[in-house]
């Protein structure tokens, strides 16, 4: 009776300290930390750590190791061989990051085999969330700000005909194709479209430039990476006397990213884009970010579209975590948490599509203004929960 | 002839024929490859990529260190070897092996067109012609990203090989042991060029290319032979390096490719082949691990491996296996 007695103490002790005991979730992060995209890195794990920082008690006791590896170059190896190292000997429960898509494509079979959640915070190809069912997306695809801004501008910018420049690697020719289906869909007309070099250095837009003027369209669409090639470009577009010939510079955020946009100067001022996100957006989550944000890191440093990825990417983390309730955290479990999740990021409401575990999210039109010799982005026009039209109209190998 | 005189060109001709015998230190480091496998499982896939990185250095050694054919375009072949497998797997020709042989077929091709035209010039006009179509690959493969996957590149899938070993995407069993059996292959094929009169001609052309054209040696064709056989080899590397990963991007045509795996070559130290072994290691443990010891608040792998190099140029501009060269030689002579 004694022994049976103690055995039940026992076996209720066990069960008590297995439910209370504080866990060490880890997770990898995989994102550049030297080189030329050492700064996207670095914004991205900045937004990650925010939330971590800002939300600790949300885990109830648990805590989570954020194991960062730095990947270098955009090119596959060293992120897989670092996600290898992650997933086998550090033995991480969560895998996230990763700004260039390259590095996200290399990693996919990997979260397959090992069967461990894959959040992307960044890489935008649009086909990438077909490459395994465990991965999920909460950043953008080219697709979703490329359309908007097309129809936009045929729709509402009186533009008939529009030329497209772009930087000559898969999202620029994403983004591009994207906005040519968007604005001749809306009736509009886009009458050449030109590649503008590598995305590794910014080249003398110039001679581009020069072209699109002399054959005069209505809009000018541009897009460049992310980083230092957005400066040249206003200023290209500036000193060429574009804006008065008539020609309206438009494109996707990623030419007035946030953290680039003081340094572009006043030619940057007037031009219009479309974006999930700016860090002027007027929103009680977003104002209420962006302090926590200057709180933390300063008040000259400001989030742009990479730091929410990293921020929202932790959300989506820190869900997949509390929805596990302790337990253990596999991969089915986690997307089949993430599927439908919403969340009311400093972007705006932002859901998980059940079907292709692509976030759908706000998509705005922008314009740039200045205001007290700072350069800020003034919303004109917002579209709701935009899907990845990629996927919807099976476009390329987003069909497959 | 003195006796002095007499006991050292004994003991060059000694030194000569025991050269292409097999020394039980040979094995160490195959023993620690094997030993790597079941102590870091966890660092398997970098391991791998040390492998594959050991014999597209090997290759480079063939022409650098053997034929003095300075070239900064190798990734031109490792690219074309590459590409070549992984455009085959993409196509459905998944069985490894044969897309592997193809590849090297294909760079070896590359390299006999190339050197044709390369290999008439000398020093810088070499390097540079050498650089050229390595970025014009590059662009090329950029421009074609339709079949290529270009910047982002493609996943592809093999078939098992032999039909038994299907590849690991997780451990990398399979493909580690993959990368071992054809660096083994390809070492062995190399040292065995290196210890031929073909190679010893090599050295010749490398030491003095006035007297071996003076004593009838046709230079023009030696140097095109070892750098087809060179290519070959890359090409084997190339395709190897896709196939144990099952992804490709325009990476592998990058100049970083062919400029890093100069420096590798010679911070392990030229025309000695186990450089390749030392300098690989080294360099790609120091980029890699670097952030596991320091982190990454900030980055300090670029540094490291700048100190070391800069060491290593100042302390053992030999490479890192040079140093022990008067070692060797005072042990020899003692023994001796």
């Amino acid at each position: 009776m004694l022994k049976h007695t103690t055995g039940l103490i026992l076996a209720g002790a066990v069960a008590f300290a297995a439910t209370a005991e504080a866990r060490e979730i880890k997770v990898g992060f995989i994102a550049p930390k030297s080189g030329g995209a050492a700064q996207l890195g670095d914004q991205m794990e900045k937004g990650a750590r925010l939330y971590m920082k800002l939300h600790a008690k949300d885990l109830g006791g648990d805590t989570i190791k954020l194991i960062v590896r730095d990947s270098k170059r955009p090119g596959g190896p060293i992120a897989k061989a670092a996600a290898q190292e992650l997933i086998a000997r550090e033995k991480v429960e969560i895998l996230g990051g990763v700004i260039f898509s390259p590095n996200a494509m290399s990693i996919a079979p990997l979260v397959t085999a090992a069967k461990v959640p894959f959040v992307i915070m960044n890489a935008g190809t649009a086909f990438i969330t077909k490459l395994s069912p465990n991965i999920a997306r909460v950043s953008f695809t080219m697709w979703q700000a490329g359309y908007i801004m097309g129809e936009h501008a045929a729709k509402e910018m009186g533009c008939k005909t529009a030329i497209s420049g772009y930087t000559n690697y898969p999202p620029g020719k994403d983004s591009v194709a994207a906005f040519a289906r968007g604005f001749e869909g809306a009736g509009g007309k886009v009458i050449d479209s030109i590649p503008m070099g590598g995305p590794r250095e910014a080249p003398d837009f110039t001679p581009f430039f020069q072209r699109v003027k002399d054959k005069k369209p209505g809009c000018f669409y541009v897009f460049v990476p992310a980083g230092n090639h957005a400066a040249g470009v206003a200023k290209t577009y500036l000193s060429l006397g574009m804006r008065k010939a008539g020609v309206k510079l438009i494109g996707p955020g990623d030419i007035t990213q946030d953290t680039q946009l003081q340094g572009m100067g006043k030619a940057a001022v007037g031009v219009i884009t479309a974006h999930h996100y700016h860090a002027d957006l007027a929103t009680p989550e977003n104002q209420a970010f962006v302090k926590a944000w200057k709180a933390a890191y300063g008040a000259k440093s400001t989030p742009d579209f990479v730091g929410v990825g990293g921020y929202d990417g932790m959300a989506a983390v820190f869900h997949i975590i509390k929805s596990a309730k302790g337990g253990k955290i596999t991969a089915d479990s986690a997307i089949g948490a993430l599927k439908g999740w919403h969340f009311n990021s400093p972007r705006g409401p932002i859901t998980i599509d059940p079907e292709t575990r692509e976030i759908v999210q706000n998509v705005y039109v922008a314009q740039v203004y200045e205001d007290k010799g700072m350069l800020r982005q003034k919303k004109l026009k917002t579209f709701e929960a935009v899907k990845d039209k990629c996927k919807e109209l099976k476009i390329g190998r987003c069909g497959k | 002839m003195t006796a002095a005189t007499a006991r050292t060109n004994g003991g060059a001709a000694a030194a000569l024929l025991r050269a292409h015998r097999f020394r039980a230190i040979e094995l160490l480091p195959w023993a620690i490859a094997i030993a790597v496998y079941f102590l870091f499982p966890g660092y398997r896939l970098l391991a791998t990529q040390i492998l594959v990185l050991i014999l597209f250095a090997i290759s480079l050694d063939l022409i650098v260190g053997y034929a003095g054919i300075v070239s900064l375009g190798h990734a031109a072949f490792f690219g074309t070897g590459a590409y070549t497998a992984a455009l085959l797997a993409d196509a459905g020709w998944q069985e490894p092996i044969s897309a592997l042989a193809l590849g090297a077929v294909t760079a070896g091709l590359l390299g006999w067109v190339s050197g044709w035209i390369i290999l008439r010039t000398r020093e810088l006009t070499l390097l540079m012609l050498t650089m050229a179509l390595g970025i014009i690959l590059y662009e090329l493969a950029k421009d074609l990203d339709d079949i290529t996957g270009g910047f982002d590149g493609i996943n592809f899938e093999n078939s098992a090989i032999l039909g038994l070993f299907p590849f690991d995407v997780l451990y990398y069993t399979t493909n580690y042991w993959y990368a071992f059996a054809f660096l083994v292959l390809g070492f062995l094929v190399a040292r065995t060029v290196v210890h031929a009169p073909f190679g010893r001609s090599l050295v010749g052309i490398r030491e003095n290319v006035r007297r071996m054209h003076a004593i009838g040696t046709p230079v023009q064709q030696r140097m095109r032979h070892v750098y087809v056989i060179a290519a070959a080899i890359a090409g084997v590397a190339g395709a190897i390096w896709v196939q144990v990963q099952g992804n490709i991007t325009i990476g592998v045509y990058e100049f970083e490719m062919s400029g890093n795996i100069l420096i590798m070559l010679i911070l392990g130290g030229t025309g000695r082949l186990y450089g390749a072994f030392i300098g690989v290691t080294v360099f790609t443990i120091l980029e890699n691990l670097t952030e596991t010891v320091l982190g990454t608040d900030p980055p300090y792998w670029e540094l490291v491996v700048g100190v070391a190099l800069v060491v290593t140029v100042l302390f053992a501009p030999r490479g890192l296996l040079g140093v022990f060269d008067p070692l060797i030689r005072r042990f020899r002579e003692r023994s001796a």
